[in-house]
């Protein structure tokens, strides 16, 4: 007795989502994840995974089905039926992926504005500027350290390191230490803020176990706020065409335990201490 | 026809002569020739031209990026090399030929009419593409061509040498000048040259790809241009528009920029959603189904895509709301293209397909685009997008779209119309030995890409981490694949040209214009007066006609009506 097709089709709905819940929950694509919401992104990850394996497979197993089922046989010169439309089929595939892309869209909100994604930066002219280390150092305001986009999630309290690029190096300086190195290292588990800024083209700041990136644009500084969890050293990318070496761009960023970063500070702190003007000695 | 005569006037808009010569005369095909059909064909044999150049190109990149070091060539030269692929590609291969090619043979056709409503401009159009594509390429020859990629973003546009960036400039400046001429008259054409009684809701699917497609150029080309003249000016008059240096701001550029070159991408596709919408029902023998969504989604898609350019700078400077818009924006696109998909899916769905090439091709345009969408949408989310901005992903999502999907489609459309075009059938042994190569070289190519991407891999690098090497090498090899797929395809056309089996007038037994004439078709397009069709998809024997035995799937058609 044949099987009818209402089962085979509920059977083959039901093996596609097992499918792709389980492609989703273990197949891992991504390299380790180094900062505290770097989880999250994958999660969100995991779930475009799983619906993307599920609608690919979906729509390549009707697309094979009609490919052998539909083939035309030899000496069949028949049209096939004059279906022209079934509106509620087309309201059914309107409505549904409509309504996924919304709650897609409310989710991934959701995990950009806890990154610190919506942070706002006020750099509208009618708000008062946001300066960059306002506090610790006492300078007035000035153009350039307005803050013009970045993931801030820390209001100001976090860690500082100022970033600099130029064509083709990273350069990073610890404003509270007043040092600079070209090797960024971090304390574990301790909020930090980037302050990057450009000397010349625009370049971008990635490193691929944060999941974090942000171009680093000359004339307007961004910021990039984050705590890595994970020891260990990773690569810095730079992610935006720079020109003939954008490839060889890379540093390394070191995320210790607290206690040898406090050593690695103290270790590479000029003697003169703290009073020295703010600006690194490269840019 | 207006006889205001240009110089190189042609010759065969005077009165007809009743007995009309088929075969265009061969040298007509190298001048200003006023004939939609000839023009078609110079677009398309122009843009197959700078195909093979950007191929060429490709594979020297593929061949850079096999060792992880720069070695192959100099790193200048391989910035070059990328500039000048994505720009060929995109402004005169694919633009040029799913507008210029198959809008210039195929729109006067489906409207009734004898010509494009502006023959004398659509020429200029054409002739604006050779001398654009060889100022482009001599720029390499003197003093070294652009390289700061296609988006030639500021400062970095402003910083490399000169000389190779403004003729960037000037080339695609022209280029874009060309577009927009042919949009102009496609609008034109469309609206004003439909033989009487034909109605817009009558129009084949491919006219309101092109009455969408055409309004997005008109729309969108002349911020580029904007953009690319305040660009030219800071390079070569020391304007400071876009140069921080100068208290110039760098991201309005890229709003800019990308306020056409998102539009660009559809201006790229939809042309070729309107051809998969021709060719679909032919060979399933079937309506095409949905033909009211199928325009909506249309629409829907050209207002949508002129509002969700941001999402190419969710990494730059822009303020939280703009990333927040951007995204539910571009996510709500995968509705219409999504509905379209469907359709073309119900469309195949209990028809009686020929398995030829054209139909295989645009099976795997259907895949390859399904699979770029999806890494579209996830894309559109922010979070995810921040960590893969600007890498291995984002190249691997596009080639998906742009390469598997509309050069697919492309080729489905050169099997499904070179009977018309030349009267004679192409090889099917031959057509889907290069579907086959094609579709397992574009896989193996660019599906390994996203690994890349996730795990570190920026794009644009002529070195990389060696971490990264066995699956460039793969990458690699699929390129390779892609290359000899082409020789299958040069050799059918070659031999079918010459020997090919006539194909008759209309070999495929279609309903729309274009095979209601002689193949090839006569100067005026048909000798009597233009065929009216108003159902240009009347295919199918009527539902009630089916005999009522067991067909899988028939419930859920029948559901509903
Ligand atoms: C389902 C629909 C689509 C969505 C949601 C989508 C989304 C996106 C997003 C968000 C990006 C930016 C990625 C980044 O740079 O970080 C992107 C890049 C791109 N997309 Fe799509 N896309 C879709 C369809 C298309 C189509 C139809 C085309 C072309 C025919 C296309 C061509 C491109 C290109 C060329 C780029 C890269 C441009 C560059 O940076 O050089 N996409 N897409
Ligand atoms: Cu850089
Ligand atoms: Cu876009």
């Amino acid at each position: 007795m044949p099987i009818p097709a209402s089962i085979l089709t509920l059977a083959a709905g039901i093996l596609l989502a097992l499918i792709s819940l389980w492609a989703g929950q273990n197949i891992n694509l991504m390299p380790v994840a180094a900062a505290d919401d770097a989880g999250t992104v994958d999660a969100l990850f995991k779930v475009l995974f799983s619906i993307g394996v599920g609608l690919l497979l979906g729509i390549t197993a009707m697309l094979v089905v009609a490919l052998v089922h539909f083939r035309r046989r030899d000496g069949d010169h028949l049209d096939g039926p004059a279906v022209e439309g079934n509106l509620p089929l087309e309201v059914f595939w309107t409505a549904v992926p409509a309504i996924v892309i919304l709650i897609l869209g409310v989710y991934s909100y959701d995990i950009y504005a806890q990154m610190g994604g919506m942070a706002d930066f006020h750099h509208h002219t009618s708000m008062p500027p946001r300066e960059v280390e306002q506090v610790s150092l006492g300078h007035p305001a000035d153009p350039e350290t307005v803050i013009w986009g970045g993931i801030d999630r820390t209001d100001g309290m976090a860690f500082p390191v100022e970033v600099t690029a130029m064509q083709f190096a990273f350069i990073f300086h610890y404003p509270r230490q007043n040092f600079t190195t070209g090797e960024l290292h971090l304390p574990l588990g301790q909020p930090v803020e980037l302050r990057l800024k450009s000397n010349d083209v625009i370049h971008a700041f990635w490193v691929p176990e944060f999941r974090l990136k942000q171009d680093v644009i000359p004339g307007q500084p961004t910021v990039l706020s984050f705590t890595a969890n994970r020891q260990g050293d990773y690569d810095i990318v730079c992610a935006e065409l720079c020109g003939p070496y954008h490839g060889g761009m890379r540093s390394k960023v070191v995320v210790e335990d607290p206690r040898s970063f406090e050593e690695w500070l103290v270790h590479n702190t000029p003697a003169t201490v703290a009073t020295a003007p703010d600006s690194s000695p490269i840019a | 026809m207006t006889t205001n005569a240009l110089p190189v006037s042609p010759h065969h808009r005077e009165p007809h002569p009743v007995d009309v010569q088929h075969h265009t005369p061969w040298h007509e095909y190298f001048g200003f020739s006023l004939d939609h059909k000839v023009i078609g064909i110079q677009y398309l044999v122009t843009g197959f031209f700078f195909y093979l150049v950007g191929g060429a190109l490709a594979g020297m990149i593929r061949v850079e990026l096999v060792t992880p070091l720069s070695d192959f060539m100099a790193r200048e030269t391989y910035n070059q090399v990328l500039t000048l692929h994505g720009t060929i590609m995109i402004f005169l291969w694919i633009v040029p030929v799913v507008n210029g090619a198959f809008g210039n043979y195929l729109v006067p056709f489906h409207v009734g009419a004898r010509d494009m409503a502006f023959p004398r401009l659509n020429a200029v159009a054409f002739w604006m593409l050779p001398p654009a594509g060889f100022l482009l390429l001599s720029s390499y020859f003197i003093g070294g061509a652009a390289q700061s990629g296609w988006t030639a973003y500021p400062p970095l546009s402003i910083t490399t040498p000169a000389v190779g960036q403004v003729i960037w400039i000037v080339s695609v400046l022209l280029l874009g000048g060309s577009s927009i001429f042919g949009a102009v008259n496609f609008i034109a054409t469309i609206l004003k040259l439909r033989r009487s009684g034909l109605g817009l809701f009558q129009l084949p699917m491919f006219c309101w790809a092109m009455l969408g497609t055409s309004v997005l150029v008109v729309l969108a080309t002349p911020v580029l241009a904007g953009a690319l003249i305040l660009l030219s000016m800071d390079i070569v008059a020391g304007t400071g528009f876009f140069n921080p240096a100068l208290g110039g701001n760098a991201v309005v550029y890229q709003h800019l920029f990308w306020f056409y070159s998102h539009p660009a991408v559809y201006i790229m596709v939809l042309p070729a959603f309107g051809l998969v919408s021709e060719i679909l029902p032919i060979h399933a023998r079937k309506p095409l189904f949905g033909y009211r969504s199928m325009i909506y989604s249309i629409l829907g898609i050209v207002f949508l895509g002129l509002i969700v350019w941001a999402h190419h700078m969710f990494t730059s400077g822009t303020p939280p709301w703009m990333r927040l818009f951007f995204t539910i924006a571009t996510a709500i696109i995968a509705v219409p293209t999504g509905i379209k998909f469907f359709n073309w899916l119900a469309t195949l769905w209990q028809g009686k397909l020929a398995l030829n090439s054209a139909l295989l091709f645009c099976c795997g345009f259907i895949f390859n685009f399904v699979f770029g969408g999806i890494t579209g949408v996830a894309l559109a989310q922010v979070p995810f997008d921040v960590h893969v901005h600007d890498t291995y992903f984002v190249v691997a999502h596009f080639h998906y779209i742009v390469f598997g999907g509309t050069v697919f489609v492309i080729f489905a459309a050169i099997y499904h119309w070179f009977p018309k075009i030349s009267g004679r059938l192409l090889n099917e042994h031959l057509g889907r030995l290069h579907c086959l190569l094609s579709f397992l070289g574009f896989n193996i190519c660019f599906f390994p890409q996203h690994w890349l991407g996730l795990n570190g891999m920026p794009r644009r690098v002529a070195e990389y981490d060696p971490q990264f090497q066995l699956v460039n090498q793969i990458s690699s090899v699929g390129a390779l694949l892609l290359a000899i797929s082409t020789l299958p395809f040069l050799i059918n056309v070659a031999w079918s040209l010459w020997k090919g089996v006539p194909a008759g007038d209309n070999p495929w037994q279609a309903c729309t214009p274009e095979w209601l004439t002689s193949s090839p078709p006569p100067v005026e397009n048909w000798l009597h007066e233009a065929p009216l069709v108003t159902e240009p998809y009347d295919y199918g024997s009527p539902e009630d006609a089916m005999p009522v035995t067991t067909v899988q799937g028939r419930e859920l058609w029948s559901a509903g009506r």
